[in-house]
């Protein structure tokens, strides 16, 4: 009998479909592997079986008992434990305080018995063969030790399966094994484990069976010995490129853009060696954390770089500030456009100018005349949907807020634009819109840098795909080299499918 | 339109009910002179709102203003007395303030503290250094100083007019300068300002160095109605004005608000006073009518904000 299965899971958000048909079970003494490119749903799926998530449709059934009204409590109660990446801890609690809390219940009232906690905690810890005295604030614990009180903690719960949602990412590589070995001493007490890792060489050590999610849906179980990795990266990526891109071929220009052996130590990026040309579209592909935004933060002064150098037009400088940044032609649409692309309470007109306040004033007064101009002309270029410039960015859609972003930048009149993630949860009308409107700007001569998470956007859109992995540049395709498998590959550092 | 200005027209409305329930019960308050008193010994206040405005549209909150305006208000008595010639009087002042308000900038901006812990601690020690140097004592003006040699009635006059002139040009600032934009992108969404190629910290020290100026301002508006610097001027003065910018409907969070806003705040709550008396309501329920006021202004805000919250929500999801 399989400790969780999941059958014919669906999910959507405001219309996206993020999972479809997810189906598979786990069994004790499992560790079971879970892979996908970005966005494929593994989060989605983790949240769904932890009850953060209500799913749409299909079944969850624990023990052989179906799970009707999941919630985070009840699939704790019935066994389910996640670790994250980041411990979530009480740093000003101690050790054996973080894990009482896994497992005590009763009411408010209720006294503490300290030494059954302490008693209690060692034993825990002990089990997994984790040496620290109960009575540290975790605060002060290293972030391998966290991870070691939070599995501890979810032993305390009883959980029987664990959800461990890329556990080595911030890991140091010697506390790696130490893991490894907690994990499979649990599975020898029956526990059963859903890994999920982009890293491929933990999953082969590590795991017994491996799930494939694609686009939401479960595309293949296999026993992990039985699947060879390009076949697995095959299975990750095989989807049909239906979206059409409305690339045209542009020649290229004079550089606009070159690094030289560009590091920067904060965001862990190191020896970054890109150039991109007047009228190209450079894509920069890779996972989550590979420090694609890093790079693009470093390039527009935002964490400063601290080792190799940049040149605009040939020139070296040095970008420590956004503002210098702007000064030197460059324009930056962050991925996180809820946040910080538009400032939701300002109004159309003035998100579209506060960039170029500058140039629009003088001698610090505002030309409004002009500011509404330029916002009109753009609403008109981009085709944002709104009732009028004045109101607030705020009440916008996403893509319209995208476009009010993008309006921001081209105002700015840049010779390098970079935009990270720029379709990212837009919808698909404005997505080819805002790719048109990219080619457009590459005819006109700008350099297009073009941070994508969706493969066939970053195929279908770029001249080059430079492809990121642990904060260095993995390999750099043209557009007749650049297949989903190769890209992926670079991505995960398999290097066979390398060729370049 | 009515939409944008709902609030600033929903309190001129309250203003406007009590004033009209003071002409019925009690048309005498309508006397030229008495309204001129109300506004003239208010006028201070307003000032500091304006800068306190600013202040709070930038993310930011000044709780020291009080102890900068007894400070400013003896810096000006004292250089008067010194027989400073009157710009130079004045300029000393605003200089005063400018430094005050900077080391106030300077701290939050420049050290990243939350200036709600600067402007706590500053004003403490202010409180105590000023009182520690005068010993308590008011400092006798000179006789110049009072209505600055003008007389009580052109006195009163250029008081009010020096008022309006702040807030009609700081108004228009917000709205048609470059500085003035930068306050708001700076209190929405400082990083996303920063990204826009804003420097934040620049916009914040800038508006703790103006609210100090307009303090200044305000201490000598105040100090020339009265014989005397008094050094324990100001107390309460930094809650006032938050209130009225509060109850006109500038947003705590910042990036939100305009001054016309504030000015109709300030005029609800500095009517009130007056009008109680009038009334002849016990002076303390003042405290608590205008507790009550900035509770409703509050309350109005989050409900406000909610349903907005939803309407962008449903737009967003299309």
């Amino acid at each position: 009998m399989s400790l969780l299965s999941v059958s014919g899971i669906a999910k959507s958000f405001a219309g996206v479909q993020a999972l479809r048909g997810v189906s598979f079970d786990l069994h004790p003494g499992e560790v079971h592997a879970l892979v996908g490119e970005n966005g494929a749903g593994k989060s989605t799926l983790i949240k769904v079986i932890t009850g953060a998530h209500a799913p749409d449709s299909g079944s969850i059934e624990i023990d052989g008992h179906p799970v009707a009204h999941n919630s985070p409590l009840l699939s704790r109660s019935l066994g389910i434990a996640a670790i994250y990446q980041q411990p979530a801890l009480f740093p000003d609690l101690t050790v054996s305080e973080n894990i009482a809390l896994g497992f005590e219940s009763g009411g408010l009232w209720r006294l503490v018995d300290w030494r059954a906690r302490r008693a209690r905690a060692k034993e825990l810890l002990g089990r997994i063969g984790a040496r620290m005295d109960p009575e540290t604030p975790v605060g002060m614990l290293t972030m391998p030790e966290q991870q070691m009180v939070e599995i501890a903690k979810s032993l305390g719960g009883r959980a029987k399966v664990l959800l461990m949602d890329e556990p080595t990412a911030s890991l140091p590589e010697h506390e790696v094994e130490n893991l490894f070995r907690v994990v499979r001493e649990l599975r020898s007490q029956g526990v059963g484990t859903l890994y999920i890792s982009h890293r491929l060489d933990e999953l082969y050590a590590l795991a017994d069976r491996v799930t494939v999610l694609r686009d939401g849906q479960t595309v293949a179980t296999r026993p992990m010995k039985e699947v060879e990795r390009p076949e697995l990266i095959r299975l990750m990526v095989g989807r049909e490129i239906s979206a059409i891109f409305p690339k045209r071929e542009v020649t290229p220009g004079d550089v606009v853009l070159e690094t030289r052996r560009l590091g920067c130590r904060d965001s862990g990026l190191a020896e970054i060696s890109i150039s991109i040309r007047a009228g190209e579209i450079l894509g920069l592909a890779g996972l989550v954390g590979a420090g694609r935004t890093e790079l693009a933060r470093v390039l527009f002064g935002l964490t400063p770089a601290t080792d190799g150098e940049i040149l605009l037009a040939g020139t070296p400088v040095r970008l420590r500030t956004p503002s210098e940044a702007v000064d030197w032609g460059i324009a930056y649409v962050p991925e996180d456009r809820r946040r910080h692309g538009v400032i939701l309470e300002l109004s159309i007109a003035a998100n579209t100018t506060l960039a170029i306040l500058r140039r629009l004033s003088r001698g610090g007064l505002l030309d409004v005349a002009r500011e509404r101009e330029i916002a009109l002309s753009y609403v008109e270029a981009l085709a944002v949907k709104t009732p009028s410039i004045d109101v607030a960015a705020g009440t916008l859609s996403g893509g319209n807020q995208q476009k009010v972003a993008l309006s921001r930048w081209l105002a700015t009149e840049p010779k390098l634009l970079i935009l990270d993630e720029p379709t990212q949860g837009i919808d698909v009308g404005a997505k080819s819109e805002i790719h048109r409107l990219m080619v457009d700007l590459a005819e006109r001569g700008m350099a297009i840098l073009m941070i994508s998470s969706e493969l066939p956007e970053a195929l279908g859109m770029s001249d080059r795909i430079g492809v990121m992995r642990g904060g260095r540049l993995a390999g750099i395709l043209s557009r007749a080299e650049a297949t989903q498998e190769r890209v992926m590959a670079l991505a995960l550092g398999h290097a066979e499918g390398a060729a370049a | 339109m009515i939409r944008r200005y709902l609030r600033e027209i929903s309190v001129a409305a309250a203003t406007v009910a009590l004033l009209l329930l003071l002409a019925v019960a009690k048309p005498q308050f309508f006397s030229g002179q008495n309204l001129r008193n109300i506004l003239v010994t208010q006028s201070y206040v307003l000032v500091v709102a304006i800068g306190m405005t600013m202040v709070i549209l930038a993310r930011q909150i000044d709780i020291s203003v009080g102890s900068h305006f007894a400070i400013c208000g003896v810096v000006a008595s004292l250089l008067a007395r010194a027989g400073v010639p009157l710009p130079l009087m004045i300029a000393g002042t605003l200089a005063s303030g400018a430094v005050l308000g900077g080391i106030n900038g300077l701290l939050v901006a420049g050290f990243r503290l939350p200036s709600i812990v600067v402007t706590l601690a500053t004003m403490v020690t202010l409180e105590q250094g000023i009182r520690w140097i005068t010993g308590g004592e008011p400092v006798r003006n000179a006789p110049t100083f009072q209505w600055l040699s003008l007389g009580q009635s052109a006195g009163e006059w250029l008081v009010l007019a020096t008022a309006a002139a702040v807030l009609v040009l700081f108004a228009w600032g917000l709205r048609r300068l470059q500085a003035g934009r930068a306050v708001y992108a700076t209190g929405s969404d400082p990083e996303a300002a920063r990204l826009a190629g804003i420097r934040p910290d620049r916009v914040i020290f800038g508006v703790f160095v103006v609210m100090g100026m307009l303090t200044a301002l305000a201490a000598i508006l105040n100090g020339i109605q009265s014989t005397q610097g008094d050094p324990t001027s100001g107390q309460g003065l930094g809650l006032q004005a938050i209130a009225a910018v509060v109850v006109g409907g500038t947003a705590i969070s910042g990036g939100r608000g305009t001054l016309i806003g504030t000015f109709v705040g300030f005029v609800l709550l500095g009517v009130i006073g007056p009008a109680l008396i009038f009334l002849q309501v016990e002076a303390s329920w003042e405290k608590a009518i205008q507790g009550a006021i900035i509770l409703v202004a509050v309350a109005s805000d989050a409900l406000n904000l909610r349903q907005r919250r939803n309407v962008g929500a449903s737009l967003a999801a299309h």
